[in-house]
């Protein structure tokens, strides 16, 4: 068991004090924006919850959220699964190991609005490598620009591109740490690959894998840069994410009160869902 | 239950093996008896687990074949060999509970459900698990999960051997003997062939009615653990089995006599010299300290430690340079003095290249 | 066996590809690019490079990014490190909801601390410095590196630290000749997520630079805005900008798996 130490608080002060100094301050910055409402020159006045209400019943909030709730429930549909299958894949020693998580783990690496700007050159309809190959070679109209469809297509599989590493990696992190001896003891009991994976494997996972999916909602939730420079939100508003129209409001109408009450609400929602997330994956170790 | 041949097995992790070094395992022929109690015993790296392995299907071996029953299984997988195996560590399916991790070999048999019923219960009762049936399998004891790794084996009716490898390494010292006793009464209980892997002696010869010591590869001896005690048949066994091990002592052979820093040692028969070894090796005189006593006259040898070890003392005496272990009880010598030490005939033999040398008692030459 | 490892082979062909057209673009000239498609340059140029390394606009972009992200790195670990270790040898009051709290930052959008940091740090005359972002940086990574020291400290046996005390060490010296070097693999880890999430980060840094300490990423935009389609210049900056992260995966890419498997929930 751990020592009760009070004097271990000495430790943390220098974290609780440069995590408290970015994250408390802001943060009451915003709460002070969202009750107040500006006309400039630093001029503020009370608005009470008025903001929050306004927004709550915004068809333009309930747009981009309802938006930011589908690509981050198809992102983790594919990249989830699709993590796993590669990590099962993957051998398990040998020359090939760090080669494949080197270069598996390098689009991660790359700054995010070079990842935007990347894709946009690679799907470019006449010049880039995509779009040539989708317009010239296969004769599928392809234009990101003009067609939302396309649009939405391409920063799901740009995301795919961008973080299914990361599940590649913890998955295969949590298969490595597997003995032999469960994959022999289940041969000697006749278990099926399904069974394997099904009673041996995913269990196995399950720590890692948890990461994994709270990582991949909270970034994919957040997600501003890759997808502002891709698509700059649209074609229309119809890949402005939650984050994008955030910014646009803040940054863009300097709308302080309103960016402020919708800052609040989205952090809170990531939080929820997290919690969420967290509650029903482990909930079953706890009894 | 199936009788298990081993048939000029030879086993090399390397694709094209040269010298015998490059050999896990270097030909083995062996039988083990159907409904037997077997322990291999070896020290760590000795190819006991590889052997298991290869038994099991684990591994497909380099030479050889294995039979089960007169039976070639030798390019049989593992789930159709019809063996068990516990592991050094517990296996269990953590999501399961104790009673679905039972009946999964079962169940991927495609046995019905009222079978895999009564069977199981009928497991769980004869290893003392059946309070804990419905609960989860990945929050017991370790004993208790080692336990359902071997009910997992035991559940089969028609398994054919059980193979246990270093089941105790993670069970705490008090419980170690109650799990090793449950094995011997499961044992007599179900009459299964059954192969116990470890490096313990103790594990090793409370368990077995026959234990086969494996060094370097190859097995050195098959025998009681009575017969491994009393005559090993290589110096490895004399040293490895009892504590302290056998004294192996450098010595001259001349015209059929054994010296030992100038004195003729009596052995237990005369020396073999047509058996095993060229009769030109390295010889040595095999001797357990329990057959060494102190005496008036014989050879004169010089106390260097006493190790007082509870039931008995065990005294260090240099003879010239050579070390001889004796184990005394009563009276012992104070270190530094001079005293007479005196071997056992019929206990005393020789080794040539580590292999035994002599005739047996009673033996007709 | 064969067709199992066909997915890893597509998969990071599929990685790949992107990243080949970028590298394939930056040594095209404008005048190919513009022109039409082609699979490899016709015309190998290095113009778009010799711009970067003779702009001080450009290298200077590089220089500040990799300021900003090493003194980032160092911040993070040295506070981290001791906070670290009291979280998993200590129990003290509100230690949970610490660590929790801790972690919630890490759920934080960058996008709603954007204005705010740009007002915090524009208060306290930090504004365009690389302190700044360095600092600012420090909301997500020193939960991160907390959380994964932990994990790895978790793993060193409590004994070690209670035989040094014994052994007559002090604290200091126990930590950093003792202690440390055992979990050398996870400070490893650590500093190579902190390394990753401030490299890769933008809105930040770029709303809290505007010259002296602006980041390659945000010369980039300003480029891809102002001088139209300069397609190849920028393809070459980002290439060079994947360049420092394959250094640093290539150094820890033997404790990579661990460290993601290591780490409570």
């Amino acid at each position: 068991m751990k020592k009760p130490y009070q004097k271990a608080w000495f430790f943390v002060l220098p974290v609780l004090l440069l995590v408290a100094f970015n994250a408390l301050i802001p943060m009451m910055t915003v709460v002070n924006y969202s009750v107040q409402e500006t006309f400039g020159n630093n001029l503020f006045f009370w608005e009470g919850l008025g903001w929050f209400e306004k927004l709550l019943h915004s068809e333009r909030f309930h747009a981009a959220l309802g938006r930011q709730f589908l690509f981050t429930a198809i992102i983790l549909a594919i990249e989830v699964p699709l993590g796993i299958i590669i990590a099962l894949s993957m051998p398990r020693s040998g020359f090939w190991v760090p080669v494949c998580l080197v270069t598996m783990a390098l689009p991660m690496l790359i700054p995010w609005n070079v990842v935007g700007a990347m894709w946009n050159i690679f799907t470019l309809p006449d010049i880039g490598l995509l779009g040539y190959l989708m317009n010239h070679t296969l004769g599928i109209a392809y234009d990101m620009t003009q067609n939302p469809f396309a649009a939405w297509a391409t920063i799901i599989v740009m995301d795919v591109w961008h973080w299914t590493s990361l599940v590649v990696l913890l998955s295969y992190a949590g298969l490595v740490s597997i003995p032999d001896a469960y994959y022999q003891a289940a041969k000697i009991d006749g278990a099926s690959n399904w069974a394997v994976f099904r009673y041996i494997q995913l269990p196995k996972m399950k720590q890692v894998l948890t990461i994994a999916i709270l990582l991949r909602f909270m970034d994919s939730f957040n997600i501003y840069t890759e997808v502002f420079v891709l698509t700059g939100g649209g074609p229309g508003n119809s890949t402005t994410l939650l984050s994008i129209d955030l910014v646009k409001i803040a940054l863009g109408q300097f709308d302080l009160g309103p960016a402020a009450a919708m800052s609040l609400i989205y952090f809170a929602i990531t939080l929820f869902v997290s919690w969420l997330f967290y509650t029903l994956m482990t909930k079953d170790d706890t009894n | 239950m199936a009788q298990i041949t081993l048939s000029k097995l030879q086993h090399s992790y390397y694709p094209n093996p040269k010298t015998p070094d490059d050999y896990a395992l270097k030909e083995i022929d062996l039988d083990w008896e159907d409904g037997g109690a077997y322990a291999l015993l070896g020290p760590s790296g000795c190819g006991k687990s590889t052997l298991l392995n290869i038994i099991s299907g684990l591994l497909d071996p380099s030479e050889g074949q294995v039979l089960f029953d007169g039976k070639d299984v030798t390019g049989l997988p593992p789930d159709q060999r019809n063996i068990a195996q516990v592991f050094q560590f517990p296996v269990i399916y953590d999501t399961m509970t104790v009673f679905n991790n039972l009946a999964f070999p079962l169940r991927n048999r495609g046995l019905n459900e009222d079978a895999v019923k009564q069977r199981v219960e009928e497991i769980a009762h004869m290893l003392e698990l059946d309070t804990m049936l419905d609960s989860r399998a990945a929050g017991l004891s370790p004993d208790n999960k080692q336990k359902i790794s071997m009910g997992r084996g035991l559940v089969r009716k028609d398994v054919n051997v059980v193979m246990f490898d270093e089941p105790l390494t993670v069970i705490d010292p008090h419980l170690k003997w109650k799990l090793r006793s449950k094995l011997k009464e499961l044992h007599q209980r179900v009459r299964a062939t059954m192969i116990y892997v470890t490096h313990d002696q103790t594990e090793a010869l409370t368990f077995a009615d026959q234990v086969v010591v494996m060094n370097d590869g190859q097995i050195v001896q098959i025998g009681t653990p009575v017969e491994l005690f009393e005559r090993p048949a290589h110096t490895f066994v004399g040293h490895f089995i009892g504590s302290p091990g056998m004294n192996v002592l450098p010595c001259d052979v001349n015209q059929g006599m054994a010296f030992f820093h100038g004195h003729s040692i009596r052995l237990e028969g005369a020396i073999d010299s047509t058996g095993t070894g060229t009769g030109t090796g390295k010889t040595e005189i095999g001797i357990r300290p329990e057959y060494v006593s102190l005496s008036d006259k014989g050879l004169e040898a010089t106390i260097r430690k006493v190790a007082d070890v509870g039931r008995h003392n065990v005294v260090d005496a240099m003879v010239g340079d050579t070390l001889v272990k004796a184990v005394v009880n009563g009276v012992v010598p104070a270190q530094g003095e001079t005293v007479h030490l005196s071997f056992d005939p019929a206990k005393t033999r020789l080794y040539r290249d580590g292999w035994i040398a002599t005739q047996a008692q009673g033996a007709t030459p | 066996m064969r067709k199992r490892s066909l997915i890893p082979i597509l998969y990071i062909l599929f990685l790949m590809l992107p990243i080949y057209w970028l590298v394939a673009m930056s040594f095209k000239t404008t005048g190919e690019i513009l022109s039409g498609f082609s699979l490899f340059p016709q015309t190998w140029t290095f113009d778009n490079y010799v711009v970067i390394f003779t702009d001080p606009t450009w290298y200077w972009g590089y220089i500040n990014s990799i300021i900003y992200v090493s003194l980032n790195t160092v911040i993070s670990l040295t506070v981290a490190l001791p906070a670290a270790y009291a979280f998993s040898r200590y129990r003290f009051l509100g230690d949970k909801q610490l660590f929790f709290w801790l972690l919630t930052n890490r759920m934080a959008p960058a996008a709603v601390f954007a204005l705010p940091f740009f007002q915090l740090y524009s208060a306290v005359g930090l504004f365009d410095t690389h302190l700044a972002v360095a600092l600012a940086h420090c909301l997500f990574n020193i939960p991160l590196a907390v959380w994964i020291l932990e994990g790895f400290m978790g793993g060193v046996p409590k004994e070690l630290d209670e035989t040094a005390y014994v052994d007559g060490y002090s604290f200091p010296r126990f930590f950093t000749t003792i202690f440390l070097p055992s979990i050398k693999a996870g400070v490893g880890v650590a500093a190579f997520f902190c390394f990753m999430f401030s490299w890769v980060e933008l809105l930040l840094a770029k709303t809290l630079t505007a010259v002296y300490a602006k980041p390659i990423a945000a010369t980039m935009t300003k480029t891809a805005s102002s001088a139209g389609y300069e397609l190849g210049l920028l393809a070459a900056a980002g290439t060079l900008t994947i360049i420092p992260g394959a250094i640093v995966i290539y150094f820890v890419r033997n404790h990579i798996a661990k460290g993601f498997a290591l780490g409570r929930v």
